[in-house]
């Protein structure tokens, strides 16, 4: 009986197979549900109508459409190039582009405004939005309403592309933003406030100021996006917790990924690439806590991780590959793990500016570290110290980068490893691994 | 065909030539004999423009030889110690030297002493596995290769065998009978008997004298050489 | 030969041993700063000295001592630079075949000929073989440590001023320096950019900067040797 009851509490502790199992099976359940109310809803309530607009018809324009059209419509838009500004779209319709037709704002206002919830817009080519200094404006504006759907457009040339406030669920993929690059009329590809909820997968988006942007945007999930060439950040979160994002590519970006006054969020699978320049980061961690960074590839950024009063924050299994410092932690940062990563490449692996540390290294794997394993169980017997003796000089004298790589620096790197005393700074890795983590 | 005027050279504090004045003609062997350290070898390197010497000047055919090159064309030196770049092949040796030989004459090399030094059997050797002597007898062979009119020989026979010396000191009355002008130092009073005419006496970087060698025997009264300077030097 | 068989076994062998190129090229990157010239200007000096006798043998041949002395560079030179090409140039590239991996042939092989370049200065202002090498050694040592670490010690005594610029033209001093800022800017450029290492990127990095260092190198070339054939032409052998 006593056997019995401990099984029981075992197979319910959280997290563990069979919960899970049960969880996934309820969530299922209750998405089919939820399906199928929908689809009936719509079957109900009205036939479907379908609207063409095509050059030469009586119905020529998308607005001659959109005043005929009732909700639950589809709009069909032909091939063809329509000039356009501020399009309002107040009915909960689907407009479609066959065969890419264009949708030219003449560089004056917004080129599509939605306002009405369940609003699908796939298949366009949206260019030439205005710009003001005062209103942002998009190639789709979306405001206060639900369950929008931004499907396989091309935004050419648009201030900000797409633009979402106060909406409440929704889909954006397949879209591809190519910005303008420039510093001063640019905005943001994907632009989110006091929105929830929004799925973001699939996209790419090029030479915007901030690839995406999120403020007080929660529970919603970006993935599988690429997002390159922008000249501020990749993504950047402001206000926004609970959100995920993962399998996506941040490349030469002005910054990577910043995520800002923020907590709970997972970052996983991510590559974060390139991100050059005098103050670049792959990833810039400002204010946040209690998140989740696994599995990520951090190559050739001028810094992998720059981390100012992050809390609680768990690094794991990423790789950090050629970056030019791998982590830079500033000593505001507390309760922060890392562990199982791989450094590799890194001219410096980790530099920090106090010499106080509050945080916890264990089981990286470090390729500078040149320590012996004499029992044989895979862990270094010497902890690791990855702030070199060189880089606390430089944090000190930044001039004294010059000598990087100088048979002095090497010296001194030298002489901290017989007499890690010279060190100041306590922060050392208890268990190196010898072998890279895989 | 050299004329040397005042010249003066000082190493450092030490002065190894102090205003020497010598003339040399054709058809002539002059030794240079001397103490250690009078200014013998100093004078060779001026003449060769080795040594650039800090007044005073050297005449060759008349002309100035200072910043001059060409002049070296008609002169044959074989020097006291020959050592040669370690890891060339002897044969190597001779073909770049003839190469540069070009400069002077095309390609009439007087290769005599080659063949009776028998040197062309080692050509396939290193130059560092050779013997001291045999160091020297491709220093000899090199001084006559070229046909010069002006030979320069420091201290030929020391380190040669017999019969190596016996060879040279015939090349050098064959050259002697061409006609051409042959300066030899030595410390070998017989030798000097043997092959020179005349002896520049120099002490102290300066010509104590500069005489036939039947001058001197017939003013000392003396046969033998060696016998007649001593006898010159005491007075 | 031996140089050789040191240089590539220990280029092959930084590459074999380490899973990643870029560990491999900085391991060789402080070959290529100390041992090639050390090497370079220690086997000209002793090279040099070894053929003192030949050197007079040639000068009383009727060649000027300028070609003499030229002849004696280019032959030196070329060899050291083949060995230095078969040794560090091929492996680099075979395993790593980027542009740093270029930098690292063009930097070296400047380094190779200003170290020929000072070991001619150090054989021709002493006629003693050791002092000659005792130079030698010591110009190396002063490269490769001294040097830098003097301009750490002036840095930290003035780190109140702004000096990336002054040590951009300081570095003009050290060939050494040069050479490594020039495969660093390559190598290690996102680190540079997180410091002030901005200056030096917009400066080395741009070509003009680059024009500029390997002139600067060029100049340590033409300096030593011509301060060494003025020398060697009025010198006594």
């Amino acid at each position: 009986m006593k056997l019995i009851t401990k099984r029981l509490s075992i197979q319910f502790d959280e997290g563990s197979p069979p919960f899970k199992f049960l969880h996934s099976i309820m969530l299922h359940y209750l998405v089919s549900c939820s399906i199928i109310i929908l689809f009936a809803s719509f079957s109900i309530s009205a036939v479907a109508r379908e609207i063409t607009v095509k050059s030469g018809t009586k119905i020529n324009t998308i607005q001659k459409a959109l005043n005929l059209a009732q909700n639950g419509d589809i709009i069909k838009v032909t091939e063809s190039t329509y000039y356009v500004e501020d399009i309002l779209i107040d009915k909960s319709i689907s407009l479609i582009g066959i065969g890419k037709p264009v949708l030219d704002g003449q560089k004056k206002s917004n080129v599509i405004i939605i306002s009405a919830p369940q609003v699908t817009i796939n298949g366009f080519v949206i260019r030439n939005s205005g710009f003001s200094n005062i209103k942002d404006k998009a190639g789709i504006r979306v405001e206060k309403c639900d369950r929008v759907r931004i499907l396989n457009n091309l935004l050419e040339n648009t201030c900000f592309g797409i633009y979402l406030a106060k909406v409440n669920g929704g889909t954006i993929s397949g879209n591809i933003i190519r910005g303008n690059n420039s510093v001063i009329q640019s905005g943001n590809g994907i632009h989110l406030w006091y929105s929830n909820h929004i799925n973001i997968y699939n996209n790419k988006i090029y030479g915007q100021r901030d690839g995406i942007y999120f403020e007080f945007a929660t529970f919603c999930e970006i993935s599988h996006n690429l997002s390159e060439n922008n000249h501020r950040y990749g993504l950047h979160f402001m206000f926004s917790n609970n959100d995920n994002y993962a399998y996506n590519i941040f490349r030469n970006n002005g910054s990577g990924v910043a995520v800002m006054y923020t907590k709970h969020i997972r970052m996983i699978n991510n590559t974060f690439e390139r991100n050059w320049g005098s103050s670049s980061y792959g990833l810039l961690l400002k204010d946040i806590s209690r998140s989740y960074i696994s599995n990520n590839t951090f190559a050739k950024n001028t810094s992998g991780i720059f981390m100012e009063g992050t809390n609680e924050v768990k690094v794991e299994r990423n790789i950090f590959l050629n970056n030019g410092l791998a982590v830079r932690m500033l000593a505001n940062c507390e309760k922060d793990t890392f562990l199982l990563n791989n450094f590799l490449g890194n001219t410096f692996d980790f530099t920090t500016n106090g010499s106080e540390n509050l945080n916890y290294l264990k089981g990286n794997y470090w390729d500078k570290y040149s320590g012996y394993d004499l029992n044989r169980d895979g862990k270094g017997d010497l902890p690791y110290r990855p702030v070199s003796l060189y880089s606390q000089i430089i944090e000190k004298l930044p001039s004294a980068v010059f000598l990087l790589r100088s048979f002095v620096a090497e010296l001194l790197d030298e002489a901290e490893k017989a007499l890690p005393s010279l060190s100041y700074v306590n922060l050392y890795d208890t268990e190196p691994s010898m072998h890279i983590i895989r | 065909m050299i004329q040397i005027e005042r010249l003066y050279k000082k190493y450092g504090k030490v002065k190894a030539l102090k205003g020497i004045n010598l003339t040399f003609n054709l058809d002539q062997v002059v030794a240079l004999v001397g103490p250690n350290a009078s200014g013998k070898t100093t004078l060779i390197k001026c003449l060769l423009g080795m040594v650039i010497p800090d007044e005073g000047r050297i005449l060759f055919d008349g002309k100035d030889i200072k910043g001059d090159v060409q002049y070296k064309k008609r002169i044959g030196y074989m020097p006291q110690i020959g050592r040669y770049p370690d890891n060339m092949l002897m044969g190597y040796l001779f073909g770049m030297m003839k190469d540069l030989g070009k400069i002077r004459l095309k390609d009439n090399f007087d290769e005599e002493l080659i063949v009776a030094f028998h040197l062309e059997e080692m050509f396939g050797k290193p130059m560092r596995v050779l013997s001291g002597g045999t160091r020297q007898k491709v220093s000899a062979a090199l001084a006559f290769m070229f046909n010069p009119d002006v030979i320069i020989l420091d201290e030929p026979t020391a380190g040669l065998d017999p019969l190596a010396s016996e060879i040279l000191k015939q090349k050098i009355h064959k050259e002697r009978e061409a006609g051409k002008l042959l300066i030899v130092t030595s410390h070998i009073m017989s030798e000097v008997e043997e092959i020179a005419d005349s002896i520049a006496y120099i002490v102290e970087g300066e010509a104590l004298f500069y005489k036939s060698i039947a001058e001197i025997k017939s003013e000392s009264g003396e046969e033998r050489l060696g016998k007649a300077l001593f006898h010159l030097l005491q007075q | 030969m031996a140089y050789g068989v040191l240089l590539s076994l220990s280029s092959f062998g930084l590459f074999l041993m380490n899973e990643d190129v870029t560990k491999g090229l900085s391991s060789l990157l402080t070959v290529l700063l100390i041992v090639v010239p050390l090497v370079s200007i220690l086997f000209t000096t002793i090279y040099i000295f070894n053929s003192y006798e030949f050197i007079e043998l040639l000068v009383a041949q009727p060649l000027k001592r300028s070609i003499i002395l030229f002849g004696l560079y280019a032959g030196v030179g070329i060899s050291l630079l083949a060995v230095f090409w078969i040794g560090i140039g091929l492996p680099a590239i075979i395993f790593d075949g980027t542009v740093v991996s270029w930098y690292f042939l063009l930097s070296g092989s400047l380094l190779t000929v200003v170290f020929v370049s000072l070991a001619f200065l150090a054989s021709v202002v002493t006629r003693d073989k050791t002092r000659g090498i005792g130079i030698s050694i010591l110009l190396w040592f002063y490269f490769s440590l001294i040097f830098d670490g003097i301009l750490l010690m002036v840095m930290f005594a003035f780190s109140d001023y702004p000096l990336e610029k002054l040590t951009i033209l300081i570095s003009c001093l050290n060939p050494i320096d040069l050479a490594r800022i020039m495969v660093l800017l390559k190598m290690d450029i996102s680190a540079l950019m997180g410091y002030t290492g901005a200056v030096f990127n917009q400066f080395f990095g741009s070509s003009i900067g680059i024009i500029v260092s390997v002139l600067a190198m060029l100049t340590w070339v033409i300096i030593p040797i011509g301060i060494a054939l003025r020398v060697f032409k009025e010198k006594n052998l």
